[in-house]
């Protein structure tokens, strides 16, 4: 049975329909990666999954059987869903130590501890002090990552994680994603970059203009065939 | 007449009874950012409830008192919950009129209940106990209200600053919508925010009246000078708070002494350059 | 296009026909009612103004009250001092008050949102303080205009509140017209860009903070007019009652949210409202002033658009129609054109 499961979804800014009737399902151990420009509706179908979008919504979105409620986050959050949202959104007036405790306290227990993030991440533990807005680019993307984690998710989500950073950091990051999908939670992952999307999901899916153009398996399929559902030129 | 020292002295107690009043406020405006023009209103609301505890008597001990205060804290969660977190906006419109209207309400409502006239408080021995010392002397219930004024910045700024409440609260300042991807309804965060500074309100009512008359439409004039100090002392700090106080306190009572027409004026005048020289207050949370 | 022109032309005849139908009321009504005619036409005008400055420019002031009473009080020593004409004294109340914004602008300024709104409201404590300080204009006790100079108006009784209701109507008709203008124009556009979406602002091109002050100023000036008319109005003022937050700001705030902020209408259909309730409840005492506290509050709630943006969002009707230009303006291409319509 599909962890996660999505099925004619809609979502509104006010009058402005942001997605149209979006479909997509998400295997226990899963990664699937999500594609698409700008304004494709992406980190909209993020936020709407773990129930953070403000406007209306439509449609069904099923997570281990159960309907997810919309406009209430935090009771995603008990369910096992965490997003790590687009520009990271770190508490300015927090610690990176505080950020973590914060997510540590209200989200569900499990493997993923402090001690345990600040291993996986350990320049966390040595700003452990510091204001998280602070820290560089891929430090603060850290905290987000070790905030998320701390909610021991079973669905981790990540809106766009490569955003603004080196690419060497951009492969800490993903390698770090790697180990969390290890330990075996399911990951759901936004990028703009088609092939680091692919190198790190199972299956890809690629959304234009609100709407799911493109799915199947990240290794069948072909550069030419993601490229053309990512510009809208299959017709042509 | 006035020495130095009893201008001081008399500028600190007025400074106390202006932080009492306004560190409720700063809970409210300078962390929920939620202009509550109502403020002073629920400050006379506590004085009422507690002359209806003593069937309108205004003898009181201490016990009925600490009774008002803890009444207060759910009605203040309820209140948050079921009116405030609907208007909370970064645009202040909403907030200001709701609380407007609500201060309206109230104001009416206690005219309704308990007639325009003046009420107060009263515990004898400590309403009209005095301390003096070599020059200066004063009321021993201004020296409760200083101490109160005190231990209550202490310890707002503790739960603020070093408890898992504080953190949610300090997080949910900064960003709200973010907070429930932590797993924190921010709506019940605020709930319990607003708890807190329903009993520090009830606290600053109740030690008014001991002070002075109150009548139904009393609220209002506390209101300003509890604003001016929470925004010269920037916005989530009560000691910041106390410090704007006791600043308004200290200016009013040197301009009186010069003109006490002027009194008055000298806080406000305190306000706007303090205003002019760090926009931000003296002690903000966030460096700007 | 000619749609858009006969929405004007038709808009235009409307406003034509109101008009000439109030500037007759005095010759048919009693001289209370006159009075009362007076009344709504001050709110009226405060109520634009105020929608002016927090509908338009997004400036939430609650420190109006400081413009009505230099107004009135700059207004009387024109009259008692120097022995002006009427007129002439009212448009000395507006000057002062627009020197007196002039001042407190650069402090205001500085604040943002909800301390911009506080600070407002310590600039009009502080005018209120050095008025009731100063002896040579009464101290706490006001002023009041001698028979003499009142008689100077207009020799009766009857005339005195004709000539005071239809300069009131003079001014509303001056606010209606200024902002009117000023929504069709560039700057009105920048400002309603502004409103709805702050990064489309920087795409017109106008320095938005400019224009905000430079409404600050204007909304002041003819505050300060207002606060003549309300001299001359009463005959009598003192400091409490000519800077009266509740009377000059509040009502004002309420009947604005109340009609539709943000709308030219709004303060027309606010004012309809509170006079109405006003009438009808006002042996009630107490209870009219709940009523009107939680209607403010069910409006906020429930309808924050207003009556007026509600009856809008479901006919898409507008009694003065700003929007047509806006939709002839080539600006840039991709720029959303903050119609009316296009609001939710």
């Amino acid at each position: 049975m599909s962890l996660l499961e999505l099925e004619g979804v809609e979502a509104f800014y006010g009058d402005f329909q942001a997605l149209f009737g979006v479909g997509l399902s998400l295997d226990e151990g899963e990664c699937l990666g999500l594609v698409g420009s700008n304004g494709a509706g992406k980190s909209t179908l993020m936020r709407t999954i773990v129930g953070a979008h403000d406007g209306v919504v439509r449609g069904h979105l099923r997570f281990d059987g159960g309907e997810l409620p919309h406009h209430e986050p935090h009771k995603a959050v008990g369910l096992g869903l965490a997003l790590v949202p687009e520009g990271r959104k770190l508490f300015r007036s927090l610690t990176v130590e505080e950020n973590l405790l914060l997510a540590e306290e209200a989200g569900r227990k499990g493997q993923w501890t402090l001690a345990r993030v600040n291993e996986l991440f350990p320049i966390l533990k040595e700003f452990a002090k510091r204001p998280a807005t602070r820290l560089s680019g891929g430090q603060q993307q850290m905290v987000a990552i070790g905030r998320a984690l701390l909610s021991n998710p079973r669905l981790l989500l990540c809106d766009e994680l490569s955003l603004g950073l080196a690419p060497i950091v951009i492969k800490d990051i993903y390698a770090s994603l790697e180990k969390v999908r290890s330990e075996g939670t399911s990951l759901l992952v936004v990028e703009q970059d088609v092939e680091a999307a692919r190198r790190v999901s199972d299956h890809l899916v690629c959304m234009r203009s609100g709407r799911v153009v493109l799915s199947g398996s990240s290794d069948e399929l072909s550069a030419g065939q993601v490229t053309a559902a990512y510009f809208g030129t299959e017709a042509a | 007449m006035s020495t130095l020292a009893d201008i001081l002295v008399q500028g600190v107690l007025l400074g106390g009874l202006y932080t009492i009043s306004a560190l409720g406020l700063s809970l409210v405006f300078g962390v929920m950012r939620l202009v509550n023009l109502s403020h002073g209103d629920l400050m006379i609301a506590a004085v009422y409830l507690a002359l209806a505890f003593s069937f309108g008597s205004p003898e009181v001990n201490a016990v009925l008192l600490i009774l008002v205060a803890v009444a207060f804290a759910p009605i203040g969660y309820a209140l948050q919950r079921l009116l405030l977190n609907q208007v909370l906006d970064p645009d202040p419109l909403r907030p200001l009129l709701v609380t407007f209207g609500l201060s309206i309400v109230l104001q009416n409502l206690f005219l309704l209940s308990f007639s325009a006239d003046t009420q107060r408080l009263r515990i004898d021995a400590l309403t009209e106990a005095v301390v003096s010392s070599g020059a200066v002397s004063f009321g021993a219930l201004d020296a409760l209200i200083l101490v109160t004024a005190i231990g209550l910045a202490f310890g707002l700024q503790t739960i603020f600053f070093h408890t898992k409440l504080g953190r949610r609260l300090r997080a949910a300042s900064d960003d709200s919508s973010t907070l429930g991807l932590m797993g924190l309804n921010w709506r019940h965060v605020f709930g319990l925010a607003s708890a807190i500074a329903f009993v520090v309100i009830a606290i600053a009512g109740l030690l008014l009246a001991l002070r002075s008359n109150v009548d139904p439409f009393s609220g209002p004039s506390r209101l300003l000078v509890a604003f001016e100090a929470v925004i010269i002392g920037g916005l989530g700090s009560f000691w910041g708070t106390l410090l704007g106080a006791m600043l308004i306190g200290i200016a009013q009572v040197v301009a009186g002494t010069i003109d006490p027409g002027w009194q008055s004026l000298g806080g406000h005048l305190v306000f706007l350059v303090i205003l002019a020289l760090r926009p931000q207050g003296l002690m903000p949370r966030v460096a700007q | 296009m000619s749609i858009d022109l006969k929405m004007t032309v038709s808009g235009c005849i409307r406003v034509l026909v109101a008009v000439t139908a109030i500037a007759s009321l005095p010759f048919v009504l009693a001289t209370a009612n006159i009075r009362l005619g007076t009344e709504i036409l001050i709110l009226l005008n405060l109520a634009m103004l105020w929608n002016l400055l927090a509908g338009y420019a997004g400036l939430v002031s609650v420190g109006q009250q400081a413009f009505v009473g230099l107004g009135a009080y700059a207004t009387w020593m024109a009259l008692v001092w120097f022995g002006f004409p009427f007129w002439i004294a009212v448009a000395a109340g507006a000057l002062a008050a627009g020197l007196a914004a002039s001042a407190f602008a650069p402090f205001l300024f500085r604040l943002q949102g909800a301390t911009f709104a506080i600070g407002t409201w310590v600039m009009a404590e502080i005018s209120l303080l050095v008025i009731a300080n100063t002896s040579a204009v009464g101290g706490g006790a006001g002023v009041s205009v001698p028979a003499r100079i009142a008689r100077e108006i207009a020799p009766d009784r009857a005339g005195r509140e004709s000539a005071i209701f239809w300069t009131a109507l003079m001014v509303a008709l001056v606010v209606l017209l200024s902002s009117y203008l000023l929504m069709r124009s560039r700057w009105g556009l920048a400002l309603t860009a502004m409103r709805d979406e702050p990064t489309a602002s920087e795409a017109v091109g106008i320095n938005t903070r400019q224009v905000a002050v430079s409404i600050f100023l204007a909304v002041a000036v003819l505050t300060g007019a207002v606060g003549g008319l309300i001299l001359l109005a009463k005959l009598r003022i003192t400091p409490d009652s000519a800077f009266s937050l509740f009377d000059w700001t509040a009502y004002t705030i309420f009947i604005v949210v109340i009609g539709g902020i943000g709308r030219l209408e709004g303060p027309i259909i606010g004012t309809a409202v509170f006079f109405t309730l006003r009438v009808l409840l006002a042996d009630f005492g107490p209870v009219y002033l709940i009523i009107l506290g939680v209607l403010g509050i069910a409006v906020m709630l429930f309808a924050p658009k207003g009556i007026w943006g509600a009856v809008q969002t479901r006919t898409a009707f507008s009694a003065l129609p700003v929007n047509w230009p806006f939709r002839s303006i080539a600006i840039q291409p991709n720029l959303k054109i903050p119609a009316e319509e296009t609001k939710q």
